[in-house]
């Protein structure tokens, strides 16, 4: 037995939609999310039931052996990615179709842009061998960088341009580790490489070039510049598949690494100065999203902060106890998809905000509370996930972390975890407290369509609801890894 | 046996010095076409390093051959891309650096 037939369908399907949506013309083009979005989602399901049914296992590719067939590995992290994506990505999708009646120039190329983003993510999800995952990181960035671009405003090339030179250098130096990694072991396989990878000097380099190349695509602090402008300038929907799904395709590969060569490879020192990178990243993108002006950079600083909190995991792992490392990953875990969905709908509300007073400004925000309720609650829902108050994902996220900092003894993560929590109140409530204000400048504003205030009201409550029923995402996430055996 | 070894080390030691040529030349140079031609120079670099260390003696190995060659169309389309992302920038802004700040 070869697998499920719906694995493969996961990328090819996008990517033939993504070919087919630059056939038809461009008046069609949005209208083939109806015939994409069940396939993929009833795709995604029943990947999710093969996973219940016969647990994780290969799917071997057109039943080819590796190295030149390809390997995909269908376990409980590879589906819950593929699951959180297929939900922000349909639901992104459904705003883009109603959001972008008004950019007419850009809705030409967002469509076949948005199917081989969606190829190269579920391709990276699923992908078994080190090389495989850089072609996907490269159909990913490339349409990423696209959908950037499509504005076309000089500020949003310069951004395009700045994701894709920092995206490039990025791919190569991961490129150049897997060369030695290869020349070194004769293998692309990640099951391959734990069994024969030593802890020698070109592991180390490999090893190097790889986390240094993932860390500037994953954008953590200091190697950010190039995500605010990229995240913040570009158009909505596309912000939010950004911000909500793309960085964490560099950090799971970081991940996958990790749960094949890390506990014995990388290096205590390597563990502490991941975390301090993380939180540095926590307290200065927390600062930074305090000090904007406009809405959604404040949004986007914002990611370079939470990204800050996926890397307290290599610390909290690294020459700890089995409990504080099942914690840690189970935070994380959460984390990452806690922060999908409340950032997904964060910007998908301010989107609705910016459309509601016609401005990105925030001090323009004066007085819509009045105006605009559900466009604020589903900002306010996506806010109590970031700020980490209960009963949010959030909230189980860093209360997971906070045991496992706890139990391997390095208290000094909790400050990271209060003080960023703080910060992440602060700016917040600064776009609350402007919203609430009386004030002379708004006294009507433009309605939205609904479809727009449903989708992000949907993504911020499940945002909150997946910390209600954290216990069952984080059982199926645990499946296949080293964490699922107890 | 050292010669042996550093006949087909020279290859991947080549890679690794057109690497890092192009590494210098994408921080040095703020002029983007130059910036996109050292990255081009840093993907050969790679590329050679692919090639070049899995000839060490197990006979001819076509995977990295396979690999090269998915790199040359990804390094191509990054190309492509990166080019007509920096003729739009270009006519919009009349530069052809990017601006420091932001």
């Amino acid at each position: 037995m070869i697998g499920l037939w719906s694995v493969p369908l996961l990328f090819a399907l996008p990517l033939s939609l993504g070919i087919l949506s630059l056939l038809v013309v461009p008046a069609w083009r949005p209208r083939l999310i109806f015939i994409g979005l069940p396939l993929l989602v009833a795709a995604s399901l029943d990947v999710l039931a093969g996973l219940a049914t016969i647990g994780p296992h290969v799917y071997r590719l057109g039943d080819w052996a590796a190295p030149l067939g390809i390997n995909l590995v269908v376990d409980g992290l590879a589906v819950g990615m593929i699951l959180m994506t297929t939900l922000v990505t349909s639901l992104c999708a459904l705003y883009a179709w109603v959001y972008l009646r008004d950019h007419p120039t850009s809705t030409t190329f967002f469509w076949p842009l948005l199917w081989f983003l969606w190829a190269g993510m579920n391709g990276i999800w699923l992908a078994e061998e080190i090389f495989n995952l850089y072609v996907g990181l490269e159909v990913m960035g490339l349409a990423a960088v696209g959908m950037v671009a499509l504005r076309a405003t000089p500020q949003a090339l310069a951004a395009a341009m700045r994701y894709l030179l920092a995206a490039l250098l990025g791919s190569l130096a991961y490129l150049l580790g897997v060369a030695l990694l290869y020349g070194a072991y004769g293998t692309l396989s990640m099951a391959g490489l734990q069994e024969v990878a030593a802890n020698n000097a070109t592991t180390q380099v490999a090893l190097a070039l790889i986390i240094l190349g993932l860390l500037l695509k994953t954008a953590l602090f200091p190697l950010h510049a190039w995500l605010p402008p990229a995240h913040g300038g570009a158009l909505t929907p596309v912000s939010a598949l950004l911000s909500a799904l793309v960085i964490k395709a560099s950090f799971y590969i970081l991940l996958r690494f990790w749960l094949v060569l890390g506990p014995e490879i990388t290096p205590e020192f390597t563990a502490q100065f991941l975390g301090v990178l993380g939180a540095g990243a926590v307290f200065y993108g927390g600062w930074m999203a305090w000090r904007q002006h406009h809405l959604k950079q404040l949004v986007a600083y914002s990611t370079v902060a939470q990204i800050g909190y996926l890397f307290l995991f290599f610390p909290l792992v690294t020459n700890t106890g089995p409990e504080a490392q099942r914690l840690a990953w189970d935070g994380t875990l959460m984390m990452l998809i806690a922060h999908a969905l409340a950032k997904a709908a964060l910007f998908l509300s301010a989107g609705n905000l910016i459309l509601a007073v016609g401005s990105p400004q925030i001090s323009h925000l004066v007085g819509i509370s009045r105006f605009r309720p559900m466009s604020l609650f589903s900002f306010g829902l996506a806010g109590v996930s970031l700020m980490g108050l209960p009963p949010s994902g959030g909230f189980t996220a860093k209360w997971l972390l906070l045991h496992s900092a706890i139990l391997s003894g390095q208290w000094w993560w909790l400050i990271v975890l209060f003080l960023g929590g703080l910060l992440s109140a602060a700016y917040i409530f600064k776009v609350f407290r402007m919203s609430f204000r009386e004030g002379p400048q708004i006294d009507r504003s433009v309605t939205p369509p609904l479809t727009l205030d449903v989708t992000a009201l949907i993504l911020a409550s499940a945002a909150i609801l997946i910390g209600l029923t954290a216990h069952l995402p984080l059982h199926w996430l645990r499946l296949g890894s080293v964490f699922g055996v107890s | 046996m050292s010669g042996a070894i550093s006949g087909y080390l020279v290859f991947a030691w080549s890679g690794v010095l057109l690497f890092g040529l192009g590494l210098f030349g994408f921080i040095a140079h703020r002029h983007l076409l130059r910036r996109l031609l050292a990255f081009n120079i840093m993907g050969s670099g790679a590329f050679l390093v692919l090639v070049g260390l899995a000839q060490d003696g197990r006979g001819v190995d076509p995977v990295p051959h396979a690999m090269v060659i998915t790199g040359i169309v990804v390094a191509v389309a990054s190309t492509a891309l990166a080019l007509v992302v920096f003729r739009r920038w270009y006519r919009a802004s009349g530069r052809t650096d990017l601006p420091e700040d932001t």
